[in-house]
């Protein structure tokens, strides 16, 4: 009688532990979906798109003739988008970070203000892209135009550069604070001179994965009216436009039509013919390659800091 | 040598400068509360332009949405149900799995492995959604056709299946966070009460984290309902009242992206249409937001 219910003990303890080692490889298993779908997902863009990736490929324009069709306009276009995104973002995200953290009194205001910043990380990217349809395209009059498309993807990442300022800050010490105090510096004399600088690299970690996430963003740059079919660059500035026989100036190259990788990407996709989906593929490669190796990028740097500042 | 007056007034230029670099700072943490206030007011107005034209009761409640077309009609329903659907397709992926995922990293995998794996799911949400959408259109969907031989090109099962695999790193740590936010003690009652890791982690963890995972599931379709190129480039574009996800359908974002492409001259009905549609996504995904973080904060209270 005994000796059964011992057994019975032991047949459901060892039932359960192979319960436990069952969920510990369904749970294996789950998180490998993800690795293994960007693997496949790599892998088949490669398949389709390698053959494709030629020094001509970077170097010609779109064409209508797939094998003669090349990204040149489209890589431009994105270098100079993320150029502007980075002037407008970078020192409008950093600031309302600095403010957030260090100067904002406990008021109605800030409440506002850090609501609006959780809220805005949640807005859909394409609702980014009606407020520049509306607003810098028709009332401001930029036009569909590299500076509408920067300023767009900016605004879209913000919310990602100010979180991750705020946490960088949020993690240095308040003696390092009471020291700048101490010696008689101002309030901005202690964030310019001592916040901002051992806050540097996680910074920096949060304005890389802002601009990957730019670099892909498709959706609110369609929106705005970017044309697929751009067979010219923006004009270079001093040099001279031989319709017009006049220097360009400065800052034409803002006001000029574009397009952006994804949006060539997009646009052969549509397309039926098998050729132009490999000239997509091979698109695909190029943005893939860029953000994840800038997300890389960011991981390892913020990995860097966690181990080797030390408070 | 420095006297005390002329101290003294170096401080107020000192104060001065100060209170302008301030003014600058609250200025860039205001441009938030402007975004925001120029997102709802160009919505509202272009929207209400189109709804002069056109009849709320129409907007609402007609099953056929054609702005484009001579006989124009204006009901919203096929492409709300279009998101639906595919929001529907991306959680029925997203959710079981993010959980598994959420719960075997908070309460089974060695250190190692959490430190090997989160970087990974993160760069899962770094890949552009384009390239996802070609994933979808010519690699998820032909597999789908083998076993469903009448599945059409387009439809809304492969992207939505896609858009989960790409939503699951998200679900997964909101969720996680959620676990891990379940004190130590309750864990230890457990187990010195015999039960096993399995068992704690379902019979104990899990209900206590149940409001941050409702939170995780909410906030995830809110980043289905948003998404638009997976759909845009998988889905078809047409507009079509099904709730089948085998079926071709448009959704409210991939709406937008074909007007877009389109070149549609400012002020006309179909330029404002994509507004009155942006609109319902923003309170769509509005109301799922609010919902997720008050469910969120509830966990983060609750001990």
């Amino acid at each position: 009688m005994q000796a059964t219910d011992l057994q019975l003990l032991r047949a459901m303890i060892a039932q359960h532990k192979r319960y436990d080692i069952l969920f510990g490889l369904v749970g294996l298993l789950a998180t490998m979906v993800g690795v293994v779908t960007l693997l496949v997902l790599f892998i088949d863009l490669v398949l389709d798109g390698y053959p494709r990736l030629t020094y001509d490929f970077f170097t010609s324009f779109p064409s209508r003739r797939a094998e003669e069709a090349g990204i040149l306009s489209a890589w431009v276009g994105t270098v100079l988008v993320m150029l502007v995104t980075a002037v407008a973002a970078i020192p409008l995200g950093v600031g309302a970070a600095i403010y957030l953290e260090e100067y904002a009194p406990k008021n109605w205001m800030t409440d506002l203000i850090e609501i609006n910043v959780t809220n805005l990380a949640g807005v859909p990217s394409i609702v980014y892209g009606l407020l520049a349809l509306g607003l810098f395209v028709y009332i401001l009059d930029f036009g569909q135009s590299i500076l509408t498309a920067g300023l767009t993807l900016a605004l879209l990442i913000l919310p990602v550069i100010i979180v991750a300022t705020r946490e960088s800050l949020r993690s240095i010490p308040v003696a390092i604070r009471e020291a700048a105090y101490a010696l008689g510096a101002t309030r901005w004399q202690m964030v310019s001179d001592h916040l901002l600088r051992y806050s540097m690299g996680g910074i920096l970690t949060g304005i890389i994965i802002g601009m990957a996430r730019a670099i892909g963003e498709t959706a609110p740059i369609i929106t705005i009216g970017a044309l697929t079919f751009i067979a010219f660059l923006p004009p270079v500035p001093f040099t001279i436009d031989p319709s017009t026989d006049l220097p360009a100036g400065p800052f034409d190259w803002l006001f000029s039509p574009f397009t952006v990788l994804p949006i060539q990407m997009f646009n052969w996709v549509s397309r039926p013919q098998a050729a132009f989906l490999e000239n997509a593929a091979a698109t695909g490669i190029v943005i893939i390659v860029a953000t994840l190796a800038m997300n890389g990028l960011a991981i390892w740097l913020r990995y860097r800091i966690r181990k080797h500042i030390k408070w | 040598m420095n006297t005390p007056a002329h101290r003294l007034t170096e401080n107020k230029l000192r104060k001065a400068k100060e209170k302008v670099i301030e003014g600058i700072l609250f200025l860039a943490a205001f441009s938030a509360v402007a975004t925001t206030l120029a997102i709802v007011a160009i919505l509202l107005y272009e929207a209400s332009a189109f709804f002069e034209h056109v009849s709320l009761v129409e907007f609402l409640t007609h099953t056929q949405w054609t702005p484009l077309f001579e006989r124009a009609e204006y009901g919203i329903l096929p492409l709300v149900a279009g998101t639906l659907v595919t929001a529907g397709v991306a959680l029925a992926v997203a959710v079981p799995i993010g959980v598994i995922v959420a719960i075997y990293l908070s309460e089974f995998a060695p250190h190692h492995v959490r430190e090997t794996v989160k970087p990974f799911l993160e760069m899962l949400e770094g890949v552009p959604t384009v390239v996802y959408g070609y994933f979808a259109l010519l690699f998820v969907t032909p597999i789908l056709q083998i076993f469903m031989p009448d599945l059409p090109g387009f439809n809304m099962l492969g992207p939505g299946i896609v858009i989960g695999i790409m939503i699951i790193p998200y679900v997964s740590s909101v969720s996680e966070d959620a676990m891990r936010a379940v004190p130590m003690s309750l864990r230890e009652g457990s187990y010195a009460m015999g039960a096993t890791r399995f068992q704690t982690a379902v019979k104990v963890v899990f209900p206590a984290a149940i409001s941050g995972v409702l939170a995780a599931f909410i906030l995830g379709i809110s980043r289905a309902v948003g998404e638009t190129m997976v759909v845009a480039v998988a889905a078809g574009q047409q507009p079509n009242f099904t709730w089948d996800p085998r079926e071709p359908a448009a959704t409210i974002t991939a709406y937008i992206v074909q007007v877009a492409l389109g070149d549609l001259p400012h002020g006309s009905i179909g330029y404002q249409s994509i507004f009155a549609a942006g609109l319902v996504l923003v309170l769509m995904t509005l109301v799922f937001n609010i919902l997720g973080h008050m469910l969120r904060r509830k966990f983060r209270e609750a001990y």
